[in-house]
């Protein structure tokens, strides 16, 4: 059983690339893989709990009211998120700004509590929203290293938000930011970043 | 026998004539810029038009289309080399190359080839390389005057390197972003050292731009819906603008002969793929380029807007022309 949702959610039913879903995030805040990394983690962390809490109460709750139930208990996760994030790194919330509260109307998190928690008994539901969030972290990291080294000639610029601030030395400059190829770190570059990986994808689907 | 459709009389006329009668009107102006500036802009178009040539062939290839005549019509060796004479001739030769493979393979073979593309290619290859070098796009060569050594000095031909970096003095923002830089110092446009009297390197240009264009009309290679309605509309906006406050916006002159005004008008907007065909529609489609080029010039962040204007006005085409249909005879 787990293996198919291991399957689904890195690879078949990618949240970022296969299913499309989480585009607004995916593309507003992948300017570097710290901040791709923070949004990652955060969306597991929703992604898993709002699964294991509808998943126990699937019977119970009405048909008709199905999504305002969700979405409230989705947006409680998601409030506690923010709250966490905003206490423990204040430059980090600073960067990811509104997107950290968007994270309740992102459609991954709202489609897969629809379409799998809604459905599936917990267990199943646990490993389903770990690893669609998981397979969305790993499109956010990969956007996140394409666009911060090809736009600002850095790698892991910020990652001291994330880790402490004994870690800064971990950013690493190729080049000089002011040679950058602009483009990759405004709104454009993630659109066709994205496009060269769905492309990608489709490539080695396609030679299966 | 053969059965010869409608119009019975026909005249040799193919893409790639077209395309050739476009090169031809813009020789004229080329000429020019060498005379001005020398032999740089000439190894720009060489090695431009021949990576354009390149990526058109791999893109063909990949997509299964015979290469030889799609190469053959010319629509890429056109692109390119409106994307080069758009750009300061003293570019550096990889960023013009980056600007080339945008135009080429993105804006044109992505959204699938000649014929197909929304956007005007050129346009999206000027405007990836304004937004992600704005230093290197706004820095033009000065010129000392049309000279006749220019066209003999062949070591220019090739001078790969950035020329920023070696000649400070010899580069400088065009009118049109001296004006922005002294309105944001507070300045007042009045007292702008730039001579009006005289017309500078670039406003002879944009002249026989103007010539070579009435030339592409002449021939009916264009009409003149697209043109005119684009030079009146920003000669009318800019025109409203300067009689509302002379000492913050320039003559609607001023902006006719700076920037690509004359360039976009006969060259650009012109683009048989990315403009409306409907009469009405091209008239809308150049009017409203003209109104968001005076918008951009005078409030927007960079000096020459009307890249920006083109591309956003190629994606309401559809739009104009669901609303510009002619009427069918014999129909309600």
């Amino acid at each position: 059983m787990i293996k198919e949702q291991i399957k689904d959610g890195l690879w078949k039913q990618n949240a970022g690339l296969v299913q499309l879903l989480g585009l607004c995030p995916t593309l507003a805040v992948t300017v570097n893989i710290t901040n791709g990394v923070a949004l990652g983690v955060a969306t597991i962390f929703v992604m898993m709990l709002s699964n294991i809490s509808i998943s126990p109460i699937r019977n119970y709750v009405p048909e008709s009211a199905r999504v305002p139930i969700f979405i409230l208990v989705i947006a409680g996760l998601v409030t506690i998120v923010d709250l966490s994030i905003n206490a423990l790194s204040k430059p980090l919330y600073d960067a990811l700004g509104i997107f950290i509260p968007l994270i309740v109307t992102n459609c991954i998190v709202l489609a897969r509590v629809e379409a799998f928690a809604s459905k599936n008994a917990t267990l199943p539901s646990l490993y389903d929203g770990f690893f669609m969030g998981i397979g969305l972290t790993f499109v956010l990291i990969i956007l996140g290293a394409v666009r911060e080294i090809v736009g600002n000639g850095t790698l892991f610029q910020n990652v001291h938000f994330l880790i402490g601030d004994k870690y800064e030395f971990l950013t690493i400059q190729l080049f000089d930011s002011s040679d950058g190829f602009l483009l990759a770190a405004l709104p454009p570059g993630a659109f066709i970043a994205l496009s060269a990986l769905i492309l990608f994808l489709n490539l080695v689907n396609q030679k299966r | 026998m053969a059965i010869i459709d409608s119009p019975a009389i026909k005249e040799r006329s193919t893409v790639s004539m077209l395309m050739f009668t476009v090169i031809l009107g813009l020789l004229p102006a080329l000429f020019l810029q060498i005379g001005f500036f020398g032999y740089q802009i000439l190894g720009n178009l060489f090695i431009g038009i021949g990576f354009a040539l390149l990526m058109e062939a791999i893109c063909l290839k990949l997509r299964n289309y015979p290469i030889r005549p799609f190469i053959l019509d010319g629509s890429a060796f056109v692109a390119a080399w409106l994307l080069i004479i758009s750009v300061p001739a003293n570019i550096p030769i990889w960023t013009l190359l980056i600007g080339i493979f945008f135009s080429i393979v993105v804006a044109k073979h992505a959204y699938g080839g000649i014929g197909s593309n929304p956007f005007n290619p050129a346009m999206i290859g000027y405007a990836v390389l304004l937004i992600s070098f704005p230093k290197i796009m706004t820095n033009w060569p000065i010129s000392d005057g049309f000279e006749i050594r220019n066209f003999i000095q062949f070591s220019q031909f090739f001078s790969i390197s950035n020329i920023n970096e070696t000649y400070d003095a010899i580069v400088s923002a065009t009118p049109l972003d001296q004006i922005k830089t002294s309105l944001f110092l507070g300045k007042e446009v009045n007292v702008l050292p730039i001579s009006f009297s005289i017309l500078s390197p670039y406003q002879m240009i944009a002249m026989f731009y103007f010539i070579g264009g009435l030339f592409l009309v002449y021939k009916k290679v264009i009409t003149w819906h697209l043109p005119l309605s684009l030079i009146l509309s920003i000669y009318i906006f800019s025109g409203l603008l300067h009689l509302y406050d002379q000492n913050t916006y320039m003559s609607p002159l001023f902006h006719l002969l700076n920037g690509a005004t004359f360039l976009a008008a006969f060259f650009i907007i012109t683009d048989p793929v990315s403009s409306p065909t409907t009469l009405k529609g091209k008239i809308i489609f150049g009017i409203l380029i003209g109104l968001i080029t005076v918008i951009i010039r005078n409030y927007g962040g960079y000096p020459d807007g009307i890249a920006f204007a083109v591309i956003f006005m190629n994606i309401c085409v559809p739009l104009i022309e669901k609303f510009t249909q002619p009427k069918v005879f014999g129909y309600e």
